[in-house]
């Protein structure tokens, strides 16, 4: 087996939440965004993460890159722990790993030229880089991207959702890194807009050989895109594995309760389809439950999910569940029994 | 004679880079009871269409043509009369609910005041009703938590307590823009759901904004697919869904990933449309693959194909099907 890109071991992110009526000496309530995930991704490979609002996969592709401080471990190339890394040590690194953000205009500097924001990081990172030799690079980086290259000297707000995206994708990519974090893509981009920014991403992972870790809400494009799958809830890993068969074959009750909610653009299936509905409300994170962190929505909640939180391997995939598998014949033994 | 009618409906932006025509000559009924999705993208005039409904648009906005409800005369009406209708026979649940609520009012107080207005309650009979609404969108422990604020709610209970607030006095149509963006697809399907119950309880008309094909399907019995403003294909949802005949309806299905099917997402080339001055050919055409000489200055007029069915296209469908095989 090869060593992966970068493996993570047992994260977790914790904020404390101090509220003004907390006295000063008190130790503040702590919130576990991000609690005890692990994983691992090769070169090339496309790993997604899922989850609903609140469930720390945000949070998670910030700590991978240092821009919270996180618990665990995060090992790059086989070889180094990034979470101990000073920042001086840690910009080594930084341009291996680049990240594009959801709200393609926000992420932009409003004041900035599209021809400076692509060339900010190569003034970071390849200090030594000439000005002729910088600003070839960022002609040929826009135009890997589909941006036309006389477009250089604009401004972000001349621009739309789309092209601005491109512009984000193209300052992650112009100090060639080799992981690329995506936070929310295309959340914020329409149907057509989304899948010209999804094919730019597919094109680019194919020609530069990108590892890509993916996260997203929407788990239509997920499976179109991602070569693995994990499913976040609460801050904690519900299942995880390759796409394909995690998509067919759900085994924990959360993730066929997301994917029996995903509205499917074709009436007949729509009208025949069967809601696994999860009870009530997200809980909240400052006083998750004990053990299982679904166990008050699950409909298979039984009392150890109450007592010890589950770690369990079904068929090659991790299933963090206690009652696994298919969502009829479960329940139809927890019925029984 | 239709619930709602509207006919050639405008709406014009006067903004400093110019004239901004939102909406051009778009026209549609809705019969009582019936579920209708509008479908579109961002900037498509699908929200501006049905503000202009209620006469809620921007104050440098401007709509023109016919909007008749029940036979009568309701575009530009005078805001006493406006009144009278919003809420009580026409109501509107918006996209953004933390937005859309009052943050320094009680639940009860927002709506009660509704109430207390359109069908003279008292404050303390209203304020009753009001809980029992709320009970009837499933919000659990319904009697207590009618006082509370907003913020003390989740994102979805915030969008069941703003549609409560809108069947509160049982409208005949009932229009949702975006009603589910804003929320998590588990509480996205719990909400469609309620208000699918809803509509065939109370037998409401139910005009459905949005931008995801998805829940027009499960949601709608027609669609109207709207492009830069116009209308490009209108029809009921099982055809449209299984035969599109527009280019652009053909694109966005395309472009669509699906959960159930392992095939390419095909993008729909270039940006949408500038929708300052007057629109000039089909709206679409820069970005369509059977463009023809005339598109670019001729906008095609709407044309039914078929019972229930229409389209607006200089092509032919039988050559867009033909490429499409």
């Amino acid at each position: 087996m090869t060593t992966p890109l970068i493996e993570a071991r047992d994260v977790r992110v914790t904020f404390d939440i101090r509220r003004a009526s907390d006295l000063p000496w008190t130790e503040p309530p702590k919130l576990r965004a991000v609690n005890g995930v692990s994983f691992k991704l090769e070169q090339g490979k496309t790993l997604g993460i899922v989850g609903e609002s609140g469930c720390g996969k945000s949070t998670l592709a910030r700590a991978l890159i240092q821009m919270l401080p996180a618990e665990g471990e995060i090992i790059w190339q086989g070889t180094t722990d990034l979470l101990p890394l000073s920042p001086r040590q840690m910009l080594k690194y930084r341009s291996d790993i680049q990240m594009i953000f959801q709200d393609p205009l926000a992420s932009l500097d409003p004041r900035m030229t599209v021809g400076e924001i692509i060339a900010e990081p190569l003034r970071t990172h390849r200090p030594k880089m000439g000005r002729t030799e910088r600003k070839e690079k960022v002609r040929e980086v826009m135009e890997k991207v589909g941006l036309l290259p006389n477009q250089i000297n604009r401004y972000p707000h001349e621009f739309s959702g789309g092209q601005c995206q491109r512009i984000g994708i193209a300052r992650a990519l112009v100090v060639e890194p080799k992981l690329l974090i995506c936070d929310e893509p295309v959340s914020a981009l329409d149907v057509s807009i989304q899948a010209q920014v999804i094919a730019l991403l597919e094109d680019l992972r194919r020609d530069l050989g990108l590892t890509i870790i993916f996260i997203a809400h929407d788990l239509s494009v997920v499976r179109h895109v991602c070569d693995e799958v994990m499913v976040l809830y609460l801050g904690q890993m519900m299942e995880a594995g390759a796409t394909e068969k995690l998509f067919a074959e759900p085994q924990h009750p959360y993730t066929q309760a997301l994917l029996s909610a995903v509205p499917i653009p074709d009436p007949e299936i729509e009208r025949n389809k069967v809601l696994i509905a999860l009870e009530g409300d997200l809980p909240s994170p400052l006083n998750p439950p004990s053990g299982c962190p679904l166990r008050t929505r699950c409909p298979r909640a039984s009392e150890i999910c109450a007592t010890t939180p589950p770690t369990e391997e079904v068929a090659g995939r991790q299933v963090f569940c206690h009652h696994p598998g298919p969502a009829a014949e479960v329940q139809a033994v927890l019925s029984e029994s | 004679m239709p619930l709602l009618e509207v006919n050639d409906l405008n709406v014009r932006f006067g903004t400093q880079e110019g004239e901004v025509h939102a909406v051009n000559g778009v026209s549609f009924a809705l019969e009582r009871g019936e579920a209708l999705g509008i479908v579109g993208e961002s900037g498509s005039g699908k929200s501006q269409l049905s503000f202009s409904i209620l006469g809620l648009l921007a104050a440098n906005g401007k709509a023109s043509g016919s909007v008749k409800f029940e036979g009568r005369e309701i575009l530009n009406l005078p805001e006493p009369e406006l009144n009278k209708l919003r809420a009580d026979r026409i109501s509107m649940v918006f996209q953004d609910p933390m937005t859309a609520l009052n943050p320094y009012m009680r639940i009860s107080d927002q709506m009660a005041e509704v109430l207390m207005l359109h069908k003279g309650l008292s404050k303390r009979a209203a304020v009753a009703e009001a809980a029992q609404m709320l009970e009837l969108v499933k919000i659990p422990d319904a009697k207590n938590r009618v006082r509370l604020f907003p913020h003390e709610f989740s994102g979805g209970m915030r969008q069941r307590v703003m549609i409560a607030m809108a069947l509160l006095c049982k409208p005949d149509v009932l229009i949702a823009d975006e009603p589910t963006t804003a929320l998590d697809v588990t509480v996205q399907a719990q909400i469609m759901d309620l208000l699918g119950e809803l509509r065939r309880e109370l037998g409401m008309a139910t005009v459905l904004i949005t931008h995801d094909l998805g829940v027009v399907a499960g949601f709608c019995e027609r669609a109207i697919v709207m492009y830069g403003g116009q209308v490009m294909e209108q029809s009921p949802v099982d055809p449209l869904f299984a035969n599109p005949t527009h280019p652009y309806t053909k694109g966005l299905l395309a472009a669509l990933p699906r959960l159930d099917a392992d095939r390419a997402m095909t993008p729909i080339r270039g940006n949408p449309p500038n929708m300052t001055g007057a629109p000039k050919g089909c709206p679409f055409c820069p970005r369509c693959d059977f463009v023809e000489e005339a598109c670019a200055d001729v906008m095609p007029p709407l044309a039914e194909f078929a019972p229930g069915r229409a389209r607006a296209c200089h092509r032919s469908i039988e050559t867009i099907e033909e490429a499409a095989a």
